[in-house]
């Protein structure tokens, strides 16, 4: 494809001759790369705040995994006569479910307020979406970037997990894995939510209220999912934090399940990614207008 | 792609409607823009302007009608037409997370262009926007003003040959706009197409070789100023003020004076070729207004003549 030539000059505001690439190569890059261009803009003002990032990242780790793995935990292998729970230490079997819960946190920082914030309130979106970046790819490059703090966090989470000798698994690695598709697969139903909102009115804090906390509770992850009754389990079903956590431990240290409950919580985790990202991408196309 | 659009047309609108249901944001306008020109859309808040500038920017659908941007359908070729534009947006957009020279870094990137390109680019534009001093400095430590050029320095990261301008500045101080002109005038002198929507009749009078008048939708009129200036109103008018409650009365008093009469809220207007003799005529006819002024007719009158309506309401 290509365009007419129109007789315009070059801008002549470039002293030096600095001339850019024509329109249609700079077309067929988005085309391509526009996610990425877009996850590049948001990490870069993520190094804003990258202090708070690397500070939460160390920190959170560090604060859960003494309080809950060791401080609790005292109290829990004593009265389990030193056999934890399920044959392993509470701090093992605690920190695949930390881990989990602090992407899951991660995400409903960054897929709330800042999506927001995209459309409304500082209006972030709208500068790519006039350049040659589609809208689908200003939320692809979103979700690229919070991604990218995703596996920076849960890194981190799991190297201090070793430290604190919380994985006795070589396999345990793929926990911190397993805990960045959890994130997304809560995060992008959240940013396909939080992209239809008009107006805030105290939505996210509801969120934190009524669906993190309590999917923190009743997702077997301070205490094992059977052990609530019956009648609220099903909330843990529902949870992408159980079925994270559950993985989690299967890698983490070898948590015996059967492989089809494996396989079901893999479907599930990505499937609530994909439709959230399906979803998201929709709602900032009609958003944006195009 | 389209083919039948005149060789020398950058953009070339035909019937061109946005309706929203019943609403019709947009009424079936058409025009055509020559590349180098610069081209306004003149009218007030809620004529239509912004929606047909986010249409042209290839952001928003058209209900009905063709448009053609450097020869592409935006519908069909999006990022392509997109690419070939610069634009500033009404609001501002820029990133206060980011410091003023990585705004433009980022923006550039949108264009696939390498860091080779961008980082003596914006130096270069951080001078032209005389920013050069602020490159460091978080966006929102930044003057209203200062913002607006950032933003038209961020519209010519991608060196475009159009450039869409929605209310570049609305909101600034005079001294701040006539900065703003200042730059525009050197784009225009350089051949970049500006379209520019305004509300402003002198902004469009200083920056627009030719302009569309916009009412509800609908173009009113189009042509140079001047020659808009010329065919709707008189070369000069006298505005008269007798007090709010006494316009009304003393207009009917006024009856013969001057070619055409205007009586607003606030004042009357007496269109006239010779302000002077009609204030003259007045007074000697023993009207005294408190205050009068004899000005040269402006777009603010075309508008009035075409649509009894005062631009800014």
């Amino acid at each position: 494809m290509s365009s007419r030539d129109t007789g315009t000059r070059n801008t002549g505001l470039s002293p030096s001759g600095l001339k850019a690439h024509p329109p249609p190569e700079a077309a067929r890059r988005a085309r391509r790369f526009g996610s990425f261009y877009f996850a590049e803009h948001v990490l870069r003002s993520m190094r804003g705040y990258g202090w708070t990032i690397v500070a939460s990242s160390v920190g959170t780790p560090v604060v859960y995994l003494f309080a809950m793995g060791i401080g609790l935990a005292s109290l829990v292998d004593a009265r389990a006569g030193n056999q934890g729970i399920g044959d392993v230490s509470y701090l093992t079997f605690v920190a695949p479910a930390l881990l989990v819960t602090a992407a899951i946190m991660v995400a409903n920082e960054e897929f709330s307020y800042p999506v927001m914030a995209g459309f409304k309130w500082r209006r972030i979106y709208h500068g790519p979406n006039a350049s040659p970046l589609s809208s689908s790819q200003i939320a692809t490059g979103h979700l690229m970037a919070v991604a990218v703090r995703l596996i920076f966090t849960c890194g981190i989470y799991f190297l201090i997990m070793m430290l604190f000798g919380a994985v006795p698994e070589a396999t345990g690695w793929l926990a911190a894995v397993v805990a960045v598709v959890c994130g997304l697969s809560f995060g992008l139903p959240l940013m396909a939510y939080a992209a239809g909102i008009e107006e805030e009115k105290g939505q996210f804090p509801m969120v934190m209220r009524f669906v993190v906390t309590p999917l923190f509770l009743f997702s077997g992850t301070v205490f094992p999912l059977d052990s609530l009754p019956m009648v609220v389990r099903w909330i843990g079903w529902l949870s992408p934090l159980w079925h994270g956590t559950e993985l989690g431990r299967v890698f983490s240290y070898d948590y015996a399940e059967p492989v089809w409950l494996s396989v079901v919580h893999v479907v599930y985790l990505v499937a609530l990614a994909l439709a959230g990202w399906a979803i998201a991408k929709r709602r900032y196309t009609r958003r944006l207008g195009k | 792609m389209h083919t039948n659009v005149s060789t020398k047309s950058v953009i070339s609108a035909r019937n061109l409607t946005k309706a929203y249901g019943e609403f019709k944001a947009v009424d079936d306008i058409s025009f055509e823009v020559p590349a180098g020109e610069s081209f306004g859309l003149l009218g007030p808040n809620g004529a239509g302007k912004s929606t047909a500038m986010r249409m042209i920017g290839g952001v928003s659908g058209r209900t009905l009608g063709e448009l053609d941007i450097m020869g592409l359908d935006p519908e069909q070729h999006g990022p392509e037409v997109r690419a070939h534009l610069g634009v500033v947006p009404q609001q501002d957009n820029l990133d206060e997370d980011l410091k003023v020279r990585d705004n433009l870094i980022v923006y550039g990137r949108y264009f696939g262009l390498p860091l080779s390109y961008l980082r003596p680019k914006a130096d270069e534009l951080l001078e032209f926007a005389q920013l050069s001093d602020r490159a460091g400095a978080k966006v929102d430590a930044l003057s209203g003003g200062m913002k607006r050029r950032l933003t038209i320095a961020r519209s010519l990261i991608n060196d475009p040959k159009i450039l869409l301008l929605d209310e570049p500045t609305t909101g600034l101080d005079p001294q701040a706009r006539h900065t703003l002109w200042d730059r525009l005038f050197r784009l225009k002198e350089a051949g970049v197409t500006l379209i520019l929507t305004t509300h402003y009749m002198d902004e469009a009078e200083q920056l627009c070789d030719r302009l569309i008048v916009v009412d509800s939708g609908s173009i009113m009129a189009e042509g140079s100023p001047s020659s808009l200036i010329k065919q709707y109103s008189t070369r000069e008018v006298l505005e008269l003020r007798f007090g709010a409650e006494r316009n009304a009365a003393m207009a009917g008093r006024l009856e013969g004076v001057g070619e055409r009469l205007e009586a607003l809220p606030d004042r009357v207007l007496i269109y006239t070729n010779d302000g002077e003799s009609a204030l003259e005529e007045v007074t000697g006819a023993g009207l005294h207004p408190i205050t009068s002024l004899v000005r040269r007719a402006s777009l603010e009158d075309v508008f009035l003549r075409l649509t009894g309506r005062s631009l800014i309401e």
